[in-house]
């Protein structure tokens, strides 16, 4: 056994995992927990993991679900490799996770879960808890949590099956005692949900959290608690922000900064449905949510809502980016500006739908038939899904195209403090609308972006015909072989084109050496952090993240050249690294993980430190 | 689909012709349907800028190219959700959608049924060919059992689909016939369709002179029609033949053939109800077909009163505005935010 110390102990930063039942409500004290720490001032990066089931068999394997966040006093990004302290509500779910706590880690379990039923749906043949070697290994907190919500719920009118729900609640306010956490947004958040619906419930999950806070003074065995103070930021106005949120409010933010309406269509698929639900929860905004179909149809819904003048988007994942793509190709010909959001997860097929992986950055550019070339940008943590809509919609008016942005599972349901930005400091963004003065024809372009203009039905005058057929300047049918090539040509430098319009990539170390490495989308974190970890080991290596992938960045090319070594990693087969051997021809070192889950920072550099010694 | 009236305009024909060549077969069913639809628009009382045409992919969904409005020749199949985009973004457009029987009932029925039932305000022109014209003559989804076709040398041997039953099975609110050789009765009933405020379906009876010649002269041609098909008037009993000597009659749940005399009068048949709320009698004539039954053309069955989906969803969001602020940085803010100073 570990010896528990009586202090109160300053650390930089603790990772934290609830594993339970899927039915246990391990995501909602995840969210409390977040909650809490943002507003202790704390930096913090979450992992949200859930099975695919719904309601999986109580008790099994299948059944775990998980919430895992890291807090801290300096920058943030990574939700940690492995916990510093687990709970875990029964036999499965400590199973499925005690691999990951290492020796001497602190693990609550709620012993009254640890019945032989339980334990052999989880295929324990005996008791772990019953081993000595494993009681030595970890510093042990034994919970009867049922018996424990019960007592401190002897006066309340909620059915006893209803009082035994609360234990959640009993083990977070256990560990906010021991890592000293604020009880107020979660008391708030009761209040806020259940207050005037459930009273007795309100009341009674108050009754529950306070009580597991207060166990942890009367307890011998937890007297070690920890203390982690506000990170450094720089002033503002914060809040905490999850990927889907964030991409939710770069969308109602572009559309206002455009001065054009917003029209989102969509059909349910995890993880993207939360973008539908949280677009349908805003009319007040006028914004227009059409829940179609298929997501064939959701993406006609958006190109005629395009053509007809609003700003639109569709969100979907994999299965729904195949459907979608010969729809994708008729906005690419047409020429109509529309936001197409893959929020990824892993495949192919129906695959692993609720755990992330970078898995369609090659289908974003490709799957289409023709010669078919599209901007594909990808953000690369959750609040950056709203710079990264912002930046989509930019794109997609101003060269009159579609535009796919690429999220995953992991930057979707992560969550992160957000520094809130002041609306008027947002640039407007312009539309390529026709003059009513000047003739119209259909696809003459802006000499600078390539763009043609757009003329609304309903203006008098402009009245035109467009569609999937190859088509002269004017709009007119052509099958003339030099036209199609021209026109494919065209189409093509104008995504080539967004090039010129974007920033110099930001290199983090210096601007040349032995290992650079190259990101994309939600690995930001694991890699900058270990990245950041050998440069401060005195090691020459830097990274960039790629937010823009295509067109890629004009001076890519360049920094690629000034470092002996270039590595890649992807949650995939090696994506990117194809596009850059293909591009740049360089003999790009690839690391691919599909394993449904995020890097480690600790992988990662043991990764890099290989290609540097 | 209804439009309000804005304004007295002198459009004509001329008006809705493009410049472009129309490229359909000489002798297609096609040329007539639009020379109907661009007599009835100039009628409509709504000022050109305001109609949309969008199609999917086929001979017919051509139609757009040849229509001097805004106009969308999107894909196979998936014209209803283009359709359905245009008049949600802006529901003061007078919306018609171009298909024909594979591109509306094979590759788009789903999105078919999707628009019927959500009963935006659009018009659906359906042309019936029994056959694919586009790719050159392969047997269709309201291709008769036993078609003989490339892709079917041996005759085709599915049950085909009837255009107005998968219309009412839709729950659509309004549900009409024409045929490519009655211009009287095409505008009569493209007209009755802008006026019916809702999605109207109207399945035309089209001729594709290559690839299925003849396939409705069995009871559109000048000999067959009189006895062959039933003209549906609103109040009116149903009668047909060259001396209106013929009448439909319920016994029980099935129709059968009257002759009027001998006791029978006008008083025993059917009358034409298209407003019926059951949708019981518009099956049972959109059942009746060749041989043993008059072919029903006309309004089948007009339901007012529903309301549209782009209504309803409008009227929310004005709910929602008039509820709720739509500030943009209080929504950023959120409720739970905190500030740092430094
Ligand atoms: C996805 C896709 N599959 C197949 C085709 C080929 N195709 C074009 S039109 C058509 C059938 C058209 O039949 P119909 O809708 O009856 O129109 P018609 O030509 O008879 O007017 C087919 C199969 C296509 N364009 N797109
Ligand atoms: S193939 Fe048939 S439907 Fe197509 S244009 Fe020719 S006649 Fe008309
Ligand atoms: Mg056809």
């Amino acid at each position: 056994m570990i010896q528990p110390t009586d202090s109160f102990e300053e650390i930089d930063s603790a990772v934290v995992r609830f594993a339970g039942d899927s039915g246990d409500g391990m995501q909602t004290v995840g969210e409390r927990f977040t909650d809490s720490s943002a507003f202790a001032g704390n930096d913090i990066a979450t992992l949200p993991d859930f099975p695919a089931e719904i309601r999986a068999p109580a008790g099994t394997l299948a059944g775990v679900s998980g919430f895992q966040l890291q807090f801290g006093n300096t920058k943030i990004l990574t939700p940690g490799d492995e916990p510093d302290a687990l709970v875990a509500m029964n036999p499965a779910a400590l199973k499925s996770n005690i691999g990951d706590l290492p020796e001497g880690g602190m693990l609550v379990v709620n012993i009254d879960s640890f019945k032989s039923m339980n334990l052999k749906k989880a295929g324990y043949e005996s008791n772990p808890l019953d081993d000595e070697d494993f009681r030595k290994k970890y510093h042990l907190i034994e919970l009867d949590l049922t018996g424990l919500t019960k007592e401190a719920l002897k006066e309340s009118p909620l059915k006893p099956s209803d009082k035994v729900r609360c234990k959640n609640f009993f083990a977070l306010g256990f560990m906010y005692y021991v890592y000293g956490r604020p009880l107020e947004p979660t008391l708030k958040f009761f209040e806020q949900k259940w207050g005037k619906r459930l009273p007795d419930l309100a009341e009674a999950n108050s009754k529950v959290l306070k009580a597991g806070f207060n166990l942890g003074d009367t307890m011998e065995t937890a007297r070690n608690r920890y203390q982690v103070s506000k990170a450094p930021v720089q002033a503002g106005v914060y809040r905490k922000i999850s990927g889907n949120e964030a991409l939710v409010y770069g969308l109602v933010t572009a559309s206002r900064k455009a001065n054009r309406e917003l029209l989102y269509s969509g059909y349910p698929i995890t993880p993207a449905s939360p973008v539908l639900e949280g677009l349908s929860q805003l009319k007040n905004f006028g914004i227009k949510c059409v829940q179609a179909e298929d997501e064939i149809a959701a993406m006609g819904v958006a190109l005629g809502a395009s053509f007809a003048g609003d700003l639109t988007v569709c969100a979907t994942s994999g299965p729904g980016m195949c459907l979608k793509s010969e729809f994708i190709g008729l906005a690419s010909i047409t020429e109509l500006p529309l936001i197409i959001c893959n929020v990824q997860r892993g495949g192919p097929s129906t695959g692993l739908p609720t755990k992330t992986e970078q898995s369609d950055l090659l289908q974003a550019l490709f799957s289409r038939h023709g010669d078919c070339p599209i901007p594909v940008i990808a953000a690369h943590s959750p609040s950056d899904c709203f710079d990264c809509a912002i930046e989509a919609v930019r794109i997609a008016l101003t060269y009159m195209t579609p535009v796919i942005l690429l999220s995953d599972l992991y930057v979707a349901n992560g969550a992160e403090p957000w520094r809130v930005p002041n609306v008027s400091d947002i640039p407007v963004i312009e539309n390529s609308f026709a003059k009513i003065e000047e003739e119209y024809v259909i696809y003459r372009r802006d000499p600078k972006t390539l763009a043609r203009t757009q003329a609304i039905p309903g203006q008098v005058g402009l009245e035109h015909r467009i569609g999937g057929l190859e088509k002269g300047e004017d709009g007119g049918v052509s099958y003339d072989p030099d036209n199609h090539e021209e026109m494919s040509h065209l189409r093509a430098q104008k995504v080539a084109g967004i090039a010129k319009s974007l920033d110099p990539i930001e290199i983090q170390g210096e601007p040349e050496g032995d290992l650079l490495v190259i990101g994309w989308g939600g690995t930001y974190g694991a890699i900058s952090s270990a990245a950041t970890n050998l440069r401060d080991e005195g090691f020459s290596v830097s990274n960039i993240h790629l937010r823009h992938l295509n067109p890629l960045p004009d001076d890519l090319g360049d920094i690629i050249g000034r470092f002996k070594k270039v590595i890649v990693p992807e949650l995939n087969l090696g994506q990117l690294n194809l596009l850059l051997r293909a591009k740049y021809l360089v003999d790009v070192i690839s690391y691919g993980k599909l394993q449904g889950k995020p890097f480690k920072v600790s992988e990662l550099h043991e990764k890099f430190l290989e290609h540097l010694r | 689909m209804s439009t309000t009236i804005t304004e007295e305009n002198n459009l004509t024909k001329k008006d809705f012709v493009t410049p472009n060549d129309v490229r359909w077969c000489p002798g297609c069913g096609d040329y007539a349907i639009l020379n109907a639809v661009q007599r009835t628009l100039p009628e409509l009382g709504i000022p050109r800028e305001q109609f949309v045409v969008v199609s999917g992919i086929g001979c017919s969904s051509r139609f757009p190219y040849y229509m001097n409005t805004y106009g969308f020749h999107t894909i196979h199949g998936r014209a209803p959700t283009v359709a359905t985009g245009v008049k949600v973004a802006n529901p003061d457009l007078s919306v018609w959608m171009i298909t024909g029987d594979g591109d509306g009932l094979s590759i788009g029925a789903n999105h078919l049924l999707h628009l019927l039932r959500r009963n935006l305000d659009i018009n659906v022109l359906l042309f019936n060919n029994r056959i694919y014209g586009l790719t050159k003559g392969q047997y269709s989804p309201t291709s008769e059992v036993g078609k003989k076709t490339k892709s079917t040398p041996l005759g085709s041997v599915d049950h085909p689909i009837n255009p107005l039953l998968f219309a009412l099975g839709s729950e659509a609110t309004f549900v009409a016939r024409t045929t490519d050789t009655d211009m009287k009765h095409m505008i009569e009933t493209f007209k009755a369709a802008q006026a019916h405020k809702g999605t109207s379906f109207v399945e035309v009876f089209q001729n594709c002179v290559i690839f299925n010649n003849k396939t409705f002269d069995s009871v559109t041609s000048r000999d067959a029609k009189q006895d062959q098909l039933l003209t549906l008037e609103e109040g009116k009993p149903l009668v047909f033949g060259a001396n209106k000597d013929k009448g439909i009659r319920l016994n029980g749940l099935d129709p059968e053939i009257v002759t009027l005399g001998d006791g029978i009068g006008h008083d025993d048949l059917l009358i034409h109800q298209p407003s019926n709320p059951n949708s019981a009698y518009a099956n049972i004539l959109a059942q009746m077909t060749y041989p043993t039954f008059p072919t029903p053309v006309g309004v089948l069955r007009q339901l007012d009163g529903r309301e549209t989906y782009e209504d309803a969803l409008i009227q929310q969001i004005e709910y929602a505005q008039s509820k709720d602020s739509d500030n943009l940085q209080e929504l950023l803010t959120g409720q739970n935010s905190w500030v740092v100073e430094n």
